[in-house]
């Protein structure tokens, strides 16, 4: 029982990371449908050669993102009415939620900020 | 006894001529691994010699899987599988033989599951263990601990000069008994890398000292460098929970154990970077703060 799910330890970003942006690229990618069934933690943890407190985190914070749903006893599942367009856009509003936070640091205003925005979308 | 924790000590403390274990506070539960990491004498083995009983504590508690040490060893290591890299097996003896005679004394022995892990390390029962090479011997003795599927393993140092194909078999084991939330693993390592993958919880002693213990993801959530540039001239603002800060002209990097969002608004736009740090860098920050602490 293979996951496909893969952990570099010389990636930048934290495991737990890793695996949450794997699983929401298999979602957004259609390959895990609404209502598909998880690994357990336990199984995932074991899978990966990680800590289950890894996985763990992982599964709690797509959890909290929406992403997933767990049921006591039951196990977790892929969030039903959740269409891969909505992913995306949860993953575009992180990207932008760190833009405004970076942009408050550098007291830029939300005007200037959309300023800024529309030109590098202007670039592309 | 089945909901008691697997390891549990409180105000250990053990006195040898030239070194004390000191106010020893540990606790591991069922379904977790625990990695137990410090510099080289700083008291891991004696750690988990008072843990499997070898040792009797001169003060305080120490209770494994509901068990008081070392006085219940003989109930409390039915359950404990424990493998050192300086144990050794009988050199004229064969895998096999000591295969035998492991299932002889334990009735948990899982015949099934020692052919599948000979199987899985490539291990020969009929070989004798003098003609065994240093990654075959450590793996001969972890299959004899592993297929008593005892509830709580004791590791020490069980991927010390192993090659990393011999230590990513051994991890895959290892992350494997925890599929079952009822067992638990205590190792010690010097490889912070292996540590940091496996791990629920992290130990850090020094010099005979704990110096934290708590889960994994707090320890990588907590800890922060934070480099800033700061216009000549001006005053670094005044921030709690600042552990270490190195000047070089105009930038400023500073060590956080208790790093928040709060942090950065405060620091405002000198911020200049923000970096994650590894387990191994944490470690080495963590002993040297507590070692100044302690004024060491």
């Amino acid at each position: 029982m293979h996951s496909g799910i893969n952990i570099s330890q010389t990636d930048a970003r934290p495991m737990y990371l890793q695996i949450m942006e794997q699983i929401r690229q298999r979602i957004a990618a259609g390959d895990w449908a609404a209502g598909k069934e998880l690994p357990s933690i336990r199984a995932l943890a074991a899978d990966l050669r990680v800590s289950v407190i890894t996985v763990k985190r992982a599964y709690l914070d797509l959890e909290s993102m929406g992403v997933i749903v767990t049921r006591q006893g039951k196990g977790s599942f892929v969030a039903e009415g959740g269409p891969a367009g909505e992913i995306h856009l949860a993953q575009l509003d992180e990207h932008l939620s760190a833009a405004a936070e970076l942009a408050r640091h550098i007291g830029l205003s939300p005007d200037e900020l959309a300023e800024r925005l529309r030109r590098v979308r202007d670039k592309q | 006894m089945n909901h008691a924790k697997h390891i549990e000590l409180a105000g250990v403390r053990k006195k040898f001529r030239f070194f004390t274990l000191e106010n020893l506070d540990l606790d591991l539960e069922a379904g977790q691994i625990m990695g137990l990491v410090g510099p080289n004498g700083a008291g891991k083995s004696t750690t988990i010699r008072l843990i499997t009983g070898l040792l009797a504590a001169d003060a305080g508690t120490v209770r494994v899987l509901g068990h008081g040490m070392p006085e219940a060893q003989a109930l409390a290591k039915r359950d404990i599988g424990f493998v050192s890299d300086e144990m050794k097996l009988f050199s004229h003896a064969t895998v096999g033989w000591h295969m035998d005679f492991v299932a002889s004394i334990y009735a948990g022995w899982d015949p099934q599951y020692a052919a599948t892990l000979v199987k899985r390390f490539n291990l020969k029962p009929e070989q004798p263990v003098k003609g065994l090479s240093h990654g075959e011997h450590v793996k001969a003795l972890l299959m004899l601990a592993l297929a008593r599927r005892p509830r709580l393993l004791i590791l020490d140092e069980p991927t010390s000069g192993l090659d990393p194909v011999a230590r990513h078999e051994l991890l895959t084991e290892f992350t494997d008994v925890l599929r079952d939330d009822s067992r638990s693993i205590l190792f010690s390592s010097h490889n912070t890398l292996d540590v940091e993958r496996i791990s629920d919880r992290i130990t850090f002693i020094d010099r005979g000292r704990l110096v934290e213990s708590r889960d994994k993801e707090d320890f990588l959530e907590r800890w922060r460098r934070i480099q800033l540039q700061m216009p000549a001239g001006s005053a670094l603002p005044e921030l709690p929970d600042i552990i270490g800060r190195a000047v070089d002209g105009q930038f400023v990097t500073l060590t956080t154990n208790r790093f928040s969002a709060d942090m950065l608004t405060h620091l405002g736009t000198a911020v200049r970077e923000v970096h994650r740090m590894s387990l191994e860098e944490i470690f080495v920050a963590n002993v040297m703060h507590h070692r100044e602490a302690r004024g060491e």
